[in-house]
């Protein structure tokens, strides 16, 4: 079907630009018209045409070729069709000189019209094709949400399609920006737990005594605030999976509570005395290194070995740079999609760039990274420009003074305040733009009482 | 369903009461043909020696009965649009009208001799064309199918006067549609 292919018709004249677009409808593209240039460059940035029909002679505004330029820079990949009279022949064959891929002298033999737009696109369908197929590879190599095609990551999977109907215990283990998370909700959705809740805590996200009355809920009454009784995380959870991330932030009291519920698989809402079955699976993530955590006293041994009846350490980007060109495409496949964007591809010179760049943030930088470039692109096809951002250095080269008079803690204060400011509160955002963890971020925002 | 048949001023009585009972057994509903239409004032061009079928269409909406749910209109004129030499006809995808002309379909515009039933042979096929437009089928790929786009007799004589199987399940659906 040519149902999905995008044609726009560009001419002042409207019987010309409606006629024409009526007969290209007939072959079942979907057809718009547009009555000068501007008109067209703002349908052009709205959502992309496939071929773009323009009338060489438009007055008033911006002209035929004028507005191919500017459609060009929206979308590079475009095929542009510069219709002109006899007249002005030589104007056309500049315009071919100009980037157009054709002109039609009007008015045209139907034959040679619809002969053009025919292989046009069939041009452009085997180049979705080939997406098509890439995207097939993509899968190919993913497993839930997961996408690799490292060994250590394949021994992942394998452990988690192995372990997923269990309900022993699962601790993740891997640096910021690993996709924890993602493997958690693969153990979730590979297991029989899958049509029951799936229920994440961020362990750093909160203060001690909110945290214990999310995680078991509470009675009314049970503390100040506590006007109606609340269901807990672990309560919510169910017969599903609990996600317990940042585990290495709790603090020894809740490290207390937390080992007696694995222990009696059973707990009560604070202030309550109604005794809870604890149903739920319960996956642990850090990013820290617990075993050096539990040598130096800092986190329970015996609720390590609790969490870590099976261990997943999930490797640096670093350690599966193979990915890279996978993960981006996936992501391109995704993001572009979410962003309303036509970036279907990315050239070799910009993967070999991607390939060759250290992530400290890893998988999740990457995307942010693939994120930025789509929403700043002007093509279809991610190129080594759209990465320009990679190599600035973020900081600018004027000397920075400190304030006079302000402690380290102040300066920090300050900056967190004004970067939360900047995004609007959002921690994820903010803490990628500090360079720190969200747990970190987390603890500045509480040990500056700063209000969120 | 009620399909409207509007000739434009000229074309022959005789064709016309051809084309009528083959598109009341085609469709198997009810037809009306509707009186002859004036050629409009902005209908002939000078430079080209040509009819302007969106003028044509214009002037036929303007007069076509509220009731009818097509309108096919035919004319003897050779028509065309701004971007092309010329066109057999022009639909509306999915719209109430079409317009279809009988002139090229002639031998004698080619320079041979005349051939009636040829003629409405081809008229016949273009007309499930162009009414399949309006019943928002678009062309097919398939040659035989009287949706294959025909920018030629050759083509047009290639064709059948009758869809293909997928065409003719989706238009079995529109019709449906457009019943219930
Ligand atoms: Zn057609
Ligand atoms: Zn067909």
């Amino acid at each position: 079907m040519n149902n999905t292919w995008r044609i726009l018709v560009v001419d002042d004249e409207v019987a010309m630009r409606e006629s024409l677009a009526a007969w290209l409808r007939e072959d079942g593209y979907v057809v718009d018209g547009a009555a000068s240039g501007r008109e067209a460059v703002e349908m052009a940035r709205g959502a992309p045409y496939d071929i773009y029909f323009l009338d060489l002679k438009m007055p008033p505004g911006i002209g035929g070729i004028e507005t191919m330029i500017e459609i060009r820079k929206l979308q590079p990949e475009a095929t542009v069709v510069i219709i002109t009279a006899y007249a002005t022949v030589d104007t056309a064959i500049n315009a071919l000189k100009e980037g157009a891929q054709e002109y039609m002298v009007k008015p045209c033999n139907p034959e040679e019209i619809s002969l053009f737009v025919k292989r046009t696109i069939e041009v452009k369908n085997l180049q979705r094709e080939n997406q098509y197929l890439r995207q097939k590879l993509t899968r190919h190599y993913s497993f839930q949400d997961i996408v690799s095609k490292n060994a250590a990551m394949h021994a992942i999977f394998d452990l988690i399609k192995e372990v997923a109907s269990q309900r022993s215990t699962v601790l993740i283990q891997g640096a910021s920006g690993t996709g924890k998370e993602l493997v958690a909700r693969a153990l979730h959705e590979a297991g029989g737990r899958a049509s029951r809740p799936f229920v994440g805590v961020s362990c750093a996200a909160l203060a001690e005594t909110l945290l214990e009355s999310e995680l078991f809920g509470h009675e009314k009454g049970a503390f100040t605030g506590a006007v109606a009784r609340k269901r807990g995380k672990f309560e919510v959870a169910g017969g599903g999976s609990i996600f317990l991330d940042e585990i290495g932030d709790i603090s020894p009291k809740l490290q207390m509570d937390l080992l007696r519920v694995l222990q009696e698989r059973r707990f009560f809402r604070l202030g309550g005395t109604e005794e809870i079955p604890m149903e739920a699976r319960i996956i642990a993530a850090t990013n820290r290194n617990l075993q050096e955590a539990v040598e130096k006293g800092d986190f329970r041994e015996d609720l390590f070995y609790r969490l870590n009846v099976i261990n997943i350490r999930l490797p640096s980007l670093c350690e599966r740079r193979e990915d890279i060109p996978l993960l981006v495409n996936h992501f391109i496949e995704r993001l572009a999609l979410e962003a309303g964007k036509p970036v279907r591809d990315v050239t070799k010179a910009a993967l070999k760039l991607l390939m060759d760049h250290d992530w400290p943030g890893n998988v999740r930088e990457l995307e942010n990274t693939v994120e930025r470039a789509i929403v700043t692109a002007r093509g279809e096809t991610l190129d080594v420009a759209d990465f320009d951002f990679l190599m600035q250095s973020p900081r600018g080269g004027s000397k920075w003074n400190a304030p006079d008079g302000m402690s380290l803690a102040e300066i920090e204060k300050h900056a967190v305040e004004s970067v939360l400011d900047r995004t609007g509160g959002n921690i994820k955002l903010a803490s990628e733009i500090l360079g720190v963890d969200r747990s970190t971020l987390y603890a500045m925002v509480r040990r500056h009482n700063i209000p969120r | 369903m009620l399909i409207g048949l509007l000739p434009v001023e000229g074309v022959a009585g005789a064709d016309m009461d051809a084309l009528e009972s083959f598109v009341a057994r085609h469709y198997e509903c009810e037809v009306r043909r509707l009186p002859d239409l004036a050629m409009p004032a902005d209908g002939y061009d000078t430079h080209r020696s040509q009819y302007d079928a969106t003028a044509l269409l214009k002037a036929a909406l303007a007069v076509h009965p509220v009731e009818t749910d097509r309108l096919l209109v035919v004319t003897d004129k050779d028509i065309f649009i701004p971007m092309l030499t010329f066109i057999f006809g022009q639909a509306q995808v999915d719209g109430p009208a079409a317009l279809l002309s009988l002139a090229r379909l002639r031998q004698e515009f080619y320079g041979m001799p005349a051939r009636r039933e040829l003629m409405l042979e081809r008229a016949r096929k273009e007309i499930v064309h162009e009414l399949g437009h309006t019943f928002g089928l678009v062309h097919c790929a398939d040659k035989q199918c009287a949706m294959a786009l025909s920018i030629n007799v050759t083509n047009i004589d290639i064709k059948r006067d009758a869809l293909c199987g997928a065409c003719a399940r989706h238009l079995a659906d529109r019709l449906e549609a457009l019943a219930g």
